[in-house]
């Protein structure tokens, strides 16, 4: 096993885990405004998925062009949920809380099926396509966008959360809603820009995804189920916590693969959230 | 002599004898009891009723789902540990079945029993670190830990690989071999048996202090330790109970299928399923489970009828769409709407 091959993966790790980072830095945004966890979030990712690609079909529009477009679509559907489901179970007790967005995440799965066919489809000449060779090592060129849109994308919403008033006005809804509420704030709109700003997150992990990524009713199941470990691992709520996992398990991921056995992969990111946890029960840099 | 204090209770307050006389859970009253044992009868009756096989096979399903949603109910809806991973349990019970009767012509019921030592063992393997984390922290430690078994008995050569096991067919000696062929009749029955063994310790559980402190570390699990419940040791109880139920389903929905796979038996959809249907009927309640499935199983069988085979999905949706509703409108399940229409308040 040359070097070569060991720095190609640990890139293309490196590469995966900001993805991950910014499909579970919206899980965690919601999770720690209101410790609900959505388990409808990778279909939400494969809506935004479908989007682009319908956008794609039907106007040419390219994938990096219906960013925008996307992000504000699913940034609706949070709100959307938001108001129509979750307000209604804010105080109910987890497992209801759990049922209700696996409800969800089952309806609009076996929806896309419904009308989409459960055919994998992609998206046949997107902008970004080829790879580059830096020293010895290939890189594809939709990934490493993906990736560095990814990187903007979370750069952005750290900034936005902890830069703009509206986002100091989200963090005090986290810390106490009451508190936050006496001071003018309404927690109710905190809690849908919560929801609109964490699915427009994974909206657009989803469609810089779509550039070199098959889309299918399920391709939100893995996704979401790293992200979820990926949270949990860097501690509910945490933003930071959500990057320096997401990279972590895209390393650990790729090297797993490389090293031990391909098929295994998903078992050593699994068992090193287990291993963690059982350190540290709260995560990396939990608070809850 | 003392006087009558007014911060200490005379024994003889006969209010409070009477307050400290009633039972947490009141023994079922005649009403019940007939109730009951009409649907005992017709339970017993039905397969004599309905000859058709299919109708047989829609009972015998719910009876295992049943079995397998009771077990979770233990853990989850009277302890308060939320596991999404009960695949595993179901996945032990089935291999135990069918490797031993395949490999060392072992009878499948020594095999269930071996399936309910091996998985209560990895019950209490899970439990005592991972009963240190709270919600979701164990949630989703239990849906990985379900993933690593799917895995590994995906790679597992030895026990069939992503092959898994077909259970060889004998015709001789059914009983030994737990294999039906010329009827249905008998799975039917065994079925029946397991869930209302099932049902019997979940009620005695209702009454019993096992089950108080049980509630008590759902409710307030700080609480319950500062006044001296061995909060691990009960969990580990509940969890040990759960895997027994839930291996037991696995054995008997193996000798049923009589072919085994990991996609079939180690799915995430499975542990999420019973989850589902006890939830749909009401959660922590003895009858949620069984009434959630009753509804459910016959619900998903009956759209995928109706719509055939266009592989559109619409069974699920309209699954996902009940869930979303039930949850959102009525979380304490069907069964918080059966006590109201029958004028009770409901005491989950």
């Amino acid at each position: 096993m040359t070097t070569e091959i060991i720095l190609q993966t640990i890139i293309s790790g490196l590469l995966m885990g900001f993805i991950y980072a910014l499909v579970a830095a919206g899980l965690s945004l919601i999770f720690g405004l209101m410790e609900i966890v959505n388990f409808a979030h990778g279909e939400f990712m494969m809506l935004s998925m479908y989007a682009a690609f319908w956008l794609y079909t039907f106007f040419g529009l390219d994938p990096l062009l219906s960013i925008p477009i996307c992000a504000a679509l699913l940034f609706g559907l949070g709100v959307a949920t938001h108001y129509g489901i979750i307000r209604h179970i804010l105080d109910a007790p987890m497992m209801v809380q759990i049922t209700a967005t696996f409800g969800l995440a089952i309806f609009l799965r076996s929806l896309a099926q419904f009308l989409w066919t459960p055919d994998f489809r992609t998206i046949p000449d997107p902008i970004v396509a080829g790879r580059i060779e830096v020293m010895g090592i290939f890189l594809g060129v939709p990934q490493l966008v993906a990736s560095a849109g990814c990187v903007l994308a979370f750069a952005f919403l750290y900034l936005f959360i902890s830069r703009t008033e509206t986002g100091l006005a989200l963090q005090a809804t986290a810390q106490d809603r009451e508190a936050a509420s006496l001071m003018g704030i309404r927690p109710d709109r905190m809690y849908a820009l919560g929801w609109g700003i964490g699915s427009a997150c994974v909206a657009v992990a989803g469609v810089l995804l779509t550039s070199y990524y098959f889309i299918f009713p399920e391709v939100g199941l893995i996704f979401a189920l790293i992200a979820y470990v990926t949270v949990a691992m860097g501690g509910f709520g945490s933003l930071i916590g959500a990057l320096v996992a997401g990279v972590l398990i895209g390393l650990v991921e790729a090297l797993g693969g490389l090293l031990i056995d391909p098929a295994f992969k998903y078992v050593i990111v699994f068992s090193m959230y287990l291993g963690i946890v059982l350190v540290r029960p709260k995560g990396l840099f939990g608070r809850y | 002599m003392a006087a009558p204090g007014f911060l200490s209770e005379t024994p003889d307050d006969p209010e409070l004898a009477a307050a400290r006389a009633e039972p947490l859970r009141a023994p079922p009253s005649r009403g019940q009891w007939i109730l009951g044992a009409v649907i005992g009868v017709c339970l017993l009756a039905y397969p004599l009723v309905f000859d058709q096989p299919y109708q047989q096979h829609v009972l015998i399903m719910i009876f295992i789902y049943a079995l397998m949603a009771q077990g979770w109910n233990v853990l989850a809806g009277y302890c308060g540990q939320i596991s999404l991973g009960q695949a595993v349990f179901f996945g032990i019970g089935a291999y135990s079945a069918a490797f031993l009767f395949s490999n060392f012509q072992i009878s499948p019921w020594l095999g269930m029993a071996v399936g309910v030592v091996v998985s209560m063992v990895v019950a209490l393997l899970i439990g005592i670190p991972t009963f240190r984390l709270k919600g979701h922290y164990f949630a989703i430690a239990t849906l990985v830990i379900g993933e690593i078994a799917q895995t590994v008995f995906i790679n597992w050569e030895y026990v069939g690989g992503a092959t898994g096991i077909w259970i060889p067919i004998e015709w001789d000696a059914p009983w030994f071999a737990f294999q039906f062929h010329d009827s249905k009749l008998p799975y039917y029955y065994i079925g029946l048996g397991f869930l209302a063994l099932a049902c019997l310790c979940v009620y005695w559980l209702e009454r019993s202090r096992t089950g108080l402190y049980f509630r008590a570390i759902r409710e307030e699990p700080e609480a319950a330790s500062s006044l001296g419940t061995d909060v691990t040791r009960y969990k580990l109880i509940a969890i040990m109970v759960s895997a027994a139920f839930t291996s037991v389903a696995g054995s008997l929905f193996t000798q049923y299928i009589l072919v085994i796979d990991p996609e079939t038996v180690f799915p995430l959809i499975l542990s999420i399923l019973v989850v589902l249907m006890t939830m749909m009927g009401g959660v922590g309640t003895l009858w949620g489970p069984i009434i959630g499935t009753a509804v459910l199983f016959p619900l998903s069988e009956m759209t995928r009828i109706y719509f055939g085979g266009s592989g559109g999905a619409e069974d699920l949706m309209i699954y996902g769409a009940l869930i979303l509703l039930i949850s959102v409108f009525y979380p304490r399940g069907l069964i918080g709407l059966v006590h109201k229409v029958m004028g009770r308040g409901s005491h989950a």
